[in-house]
């Protein structure tokens, strides 16, 4: 297959999968929890009932209202599409590398944030204030983790990572453990997941997320979920990438077999992590808001660690 | 070149003389003044895109041995167009602020008096010349903050900048004293044809370091910069933030890469420090601000940081010879500076205009801007963007490129500089955070919501000669956002002339591609990230108002079924600062929070309460304030004595002067 094929069953591949993925998350908990739990078709089918539905929009709700829901999912979709999941050889994963990655959901979660406060509610400013909190901890973290790969593979091109993950014997090393729990810490907390916030709750005072798009309705809300649903996709992605591109197709250009085979690794790969995902959140409880500072700061020195351990085992 | 310097730096006395007149010829200042800075500007670019030798002139001005050395080398150039490029914006934006001032008179001299210095001191080529600009500069510019005099804080921040400008020009004296050497020759071309070494050239690094850094802001000698800065005009605001603090930096750059010789790499070690101190400190003092403008002025003091970071790294990698990675650390601050330049004259040309709608700098009585001050808003949101250094603008480019720098830190040799590099990635990163956190903060608060006075809901939208220069600046940044590398082949002179022997910076880019090391290391792309969003936008929104729904209704806001329509249920700038303030302000601030609610059965408010100490001022100034009023109650005692007395001291200080002459030989 042509690479600009393969682009493009990247790009219609990430956002087909994601309402699945929330779907077995879902689904897992549930089971966990003693009930049947929805099919895992329910995402989609909330998504296109909220896509039918009208938008009920506040009155003091500004134009920056209505185009953030369509620039942030699309920010975060094309976010997606440049994290190699079957294969490296894109051309996509090539527009931008870890850093400009991390600094693009910035951008979304910018314009989010923004929005929260747009309509002047006392809610929306609450989840804006406390994502961004989040955010100015998780952020950094991100960077120290991306500072140690580069510093293993000197690459931040995410393919070219996957790439020496595959090809050389990297071995067992603390940094990239330690890079490794920092990332996931870091992808718990952007996600809003439990321990750090509670995507299924509505009890005002501890929404965080879904306190920020509470003015939301209709299509402007189906796409945020959505997005929601496609980053959490791309965390997984992103570890997987990084840390376990086992059955990734390297070879260009890439046969039947070797797509065959990506693809089925990845689908397997993101079925053990919601499996996880749902397991770890089963298991734990959510904590208060401020405690999140202190599980950040310690996802950020996780990664100084990490990063630290690296810069003076390299010049040994 | 040295023509068209001569015509704009002559439309620039034009306009000062001009000026003295008062408000009858205001536009007239601001036209020539614009004149001049295109003039300028415009011959600085070509001078960049030609990449010829430098132009020297002496005029018979100055010391009389010495007369005054002017030189245009590609540095100069670099920052000329800087300069000159906002000063046109700026004072076109100036034709219809000012007109608003309500004393022109204090502004309308100083205006172009404080471009001439300012200009003078990126051409001048000997010590003399170069002082001589400086103090120009910042006199022109204390005199400027002075044109709010009637209001006290102005008069106190008038005050600190005075003793703080001096103190910093005495470093610098020094700094050149010690480099003209013991020929005493002050021309800059002397002192690089024989570089001084050793513990001279450590005394000059520490002495340039505290002077042209007291003036950019570095941590913690930036005490002075948020209430002056704060306190002038706007449009001078945005000369001092965004300009003044650009020719400190190439003084800093002129002293420490032209005029010295290699750097040690200690030198590095310090400049990181001190880069990464400035940068995490002033976005945290930032974010507790809720006076628009000097929270702008403080964010000044975070991408000062970031720029000083840039020259750490590009110390570091010069010392130890590794001058590829050199040039790239250079390119990335020199980028920011250029790009702070725009955006920061943009903000505070945004919150010039604000002021102008509502008369208010507070954010606690702002909000809602976005619905009657549309335009201005929408240029505001864009430097917003920026500054945080997110894509697609330029902000993020000059950050990414820091960051790049900073991955290359490890093949730094020193040990102290492989633990220091990761920190300052990590302080870099959380600084770059914390601004994202600021802006949605200024943004969501000024802008956004609903109105919290009546001035802020009468607000209107300002004039076309206001809004045309901040959509200027707006159009810059997104134009080297999402092509960097425009920008970065007009450095190239400048790298060749600092680092010679480099080789082409970022050699693998293209106009759409920024490769800094090498295809399989980095890339990114900023004119394909804003198409592929902008695509993937307009597909969904066509998708779904095709085939799903596109219907729409107002109706009040949700809020979890109680909503308030009084404003005093919105959200403030206080509170969205709260968890910052918690997770760091306790430990940075000691903030402390008290809330006092009024006993039952009494009727008066509860109050809420947030007290903030600054650790610059409780740890450095304080003191040394205390330590020399002690000095000067003891020394008072010498002032009243008999005449026998005073000739017994003299004749005292006499005999030690000779000793210490008699022992030193």
């Amino acid at each position: 297959m042509t690479t600009s094929l393969l682009d493009l069953v990247q790009l219609i591949l990430v956002l087909a999968l994601a309402p699945l993925l929330t779907g077995i998350v879902r689904k897992v908990k549930a089971r966990l929890l003693g009930r049947r739990g929805p099919t895992l078709i329910q995402p989609y089918r909330d998504l296109l009932r909220l896509l039918r539905k009208e938008v009920v929009l506040a009155p003091s709700a500004s134009w920056l209202f209505r185009v953030i829901p369509y620039t942030t999912f699309a920010a975060i979709w094309l976010a997606a599409a440049i994290v190699p999941t079957f294969t490296t050889g894109l051309m996509t994963s090539r527009i931008a590398d870890l850093i400009a990655l991390v600094a693009l959901l910035g951008s979304a979660r910018f314009g989010l944030a923004l929005a929260g406060m747009d309509v002047g509610t006392s809610f929306g400013g609450i989840g804006s204030s406390r994502e961004m909190m989040i955010a100015s901890l998780a952020e950094p973290a991100m960077l120290m983790v991306t500072f140690t790969v580069a510093l293993l593979v000197r690459s931040t091109s995410l393919p070219h990572i996957s790439e020496f993950m595959l090809t050389h014997a990297v071995g067992i090393r603390i940094s990239l453990l330690l890079g490794l729990i920092s990332l996931a810490m870091v992808a718990i907390a952007e996600n809003a997941r439990i321990p750090v916030d509670n995507p299924a709750t509505h009890l005002e005072l501890t929404m965080v997320h879904e306190a920020m798009v509470l003015e939301y309705s209709g299509r402007h809300l189906a796409l945020i979920e959505a997005a929601s649903m496609v980053k959490l996709l791309l965390y997984l992605s992103l570890i997987v990438a990084m840390f376990l591109p086992w059955g990734m197709g390297i070879e260009l250009p890439l046969g039947w077999a070797a797509l065959g085979i990506g693809l089925g690794a990845y689908a397997a790969k993101l079925m053990v992590g919601a499996v996880l995902l749902g397991v770890f959140e089963t298991a734990i409880a959510k904590m208060r808001v401020f405690r999140v500072a202190e599980f950040l700061g310690g996802a950020f020195l996780l990664g100084i660690l990490a990063a630290i351990f690296l810069y003076v085992s390299e010049g040994l | 070149m040295l023509s068209a310097l001569s015509v704009g730096l002559g439309l620039y006395a034009l306009a000062f003389g001009t000026g003295l007149a008062g408000r009858r010829l205001l536009a007239a200042v601001y036209l020539l003044s614009a004149l001049a800075g295109a003039t300028i500007a415009i011959a600085a670019l070509r001078v960049l895109i030609a990449a010829g030798p430098a132009e020297v002139a002496t005029l018979p001005l100055g010391l009389p041995w010495l007369g005054a050395h002017l030189r245009i080398d590609a540095l100069s150039a670099f920052f000329l167009l800087v300069v000159n490029f906002a000063a046109t914006l700026i004072s076109v934006y100036g034709l219809e602020y000012g007109s608003h001032d309500a004393e022109p008179r204090r502004v309308l001299p100083f205006y172009p008096l404080f471009l001439i210095g300012m200009n003078l001191v990126l051409v001048a080529d000997d010590a003399f010349a170069f002082l001589v600009s400086w103090e120009t500069m910042s006199v022109a510019s204390w005199l400027l903050v002075l044109a709010t005099h009637r209001q006290d804080e102005t008069r106190s921040a008038a005050l600190l900048y005075l003793v703080m400008a001096s103190l910093g020009t005495g470093a610098l004296i020094f700094a050149f004293g010690i480099l003209a050497g013991e020929s005493g020759s002050y021309g800059f071309a002397a002192m690089r044809a024989a570089p001084i070494t050793g513990g001279k050239a450590a005394v000059v690094f520490a002495l340039a370091l505290m002077g042209a850094g007291s003036k950019a802001g570095i941590v913690p000698l930036h005490v002075w910069l948020p209430p002056a800065h704060s306190a002038a005009p706007s449009h001078v605001s945005a000369l001092m933030s965004g300009i003044m603090t650009k020719v400190a930096l190439y003084g800093l750059v002129r002293i420490l890469f032209d005029l010295t010789g290699p750097p040690p790499w200690w030198w590095g070690v310090v400049v990181l420090a001190v880069g990464a101190i400035t940068a995490l400190l002033g976005v945290l003092y930032a974010v507790m601000q809720h006076d628009l403008k000097r929270l702008l002025a403080y964010h000044t003091v975070e991408n000062i940081g970031i720029v000083v970071i840039g020259l750490g790294f590009a110390l570091a990698f010069r010392a130890n010879r590794l001058d590829g990675l050199a040039a790239l650390a250079l390119v990335a601050a020199l980028l920011h500076v250029f790009n702070h330049a725009m955006f920061k004259s943009l903000l505070f040309l945004g919150a010039g205009a604000v002021q102008v709608a509502t008369s208010e700098r507070d954010m606690e009585r702002l909000g809602g801007l976005i619905r009657t001050m549309p335009r201005t808003a929408f240029t505001f949101l864009i430097g917003s963007v920026a500054i945080s250094a997110l894509p697609p603008f330029n902000g993020f480019v000059s950050e990414w490129l820091t960051f790049q720098a900073i991955i290359r830190g490890s093949e730094l040799p020193q040990w102290l500089l492989k633990f220091e590099v990761p920190i300052v990635g990590a302080m870099l990163a959380l600084a770059a955070a914390l601004a994202a956190v600021c802006f949605v903060k200024v943004v969501g608060v000024v802008f956004l919501g609903r109105p919290r006075s009546p001035q802020a809901a009468e607000a209107r939208e300002v004039g076309n000669t206001m809004v045309a220069p901040m959509a200027g600046f707006a159009l810059v940044c997104t134009l080297v956002g999402v092509l960097p590398m425009i920008l970065i082949d007009i450095l190239r002179p400048v790298i060749a002339l600092l680092l010679p022997g480099s080789g082409p910076a970022l050699a693998g880019s293209s106009l759409l591609w920024l490769v800094p090391l090498g295809a399989d290391r980095s890339s990114y792309s900023g004119l394909i990230v804003i198409a592929a969003v902008a695509i993937l936008a307009t597909v969904l929104v066509a998708a779904i108002h095709r085939f799903a729904s596109n219907r729409l209704r107002r109706s009040p806001a949700w809020d979890c079924g109680f909503p308030d329509t009084r404003t005093e249920t919105e959200y403030t700038a206080g509170s969205f600062a709260q968890p910052i303030r918690r997770v760091f302000g306790t430990t940075v601030f000691a903030a402390r929070e008290r809330v006092h609610m009024p006993a039952p059965g009494e009727t008066h408010a509860a109050s809420f309460e947030v007290t903030l100490k600054d650790p610059a001022w409780e740890g450095l100034y304080r003191p040394t304030a205390t330590a020399v009023s002690f000095l000067a109650d003891r020394l008072n005692v010498v002032q009243f004595q008999t005449i026998r007395r005073y000739l017994t001291l003299m004749f005292a200080a006499l005999v030690a002067l000779l000793l210490i002459v008699a022992v030193s030989q």
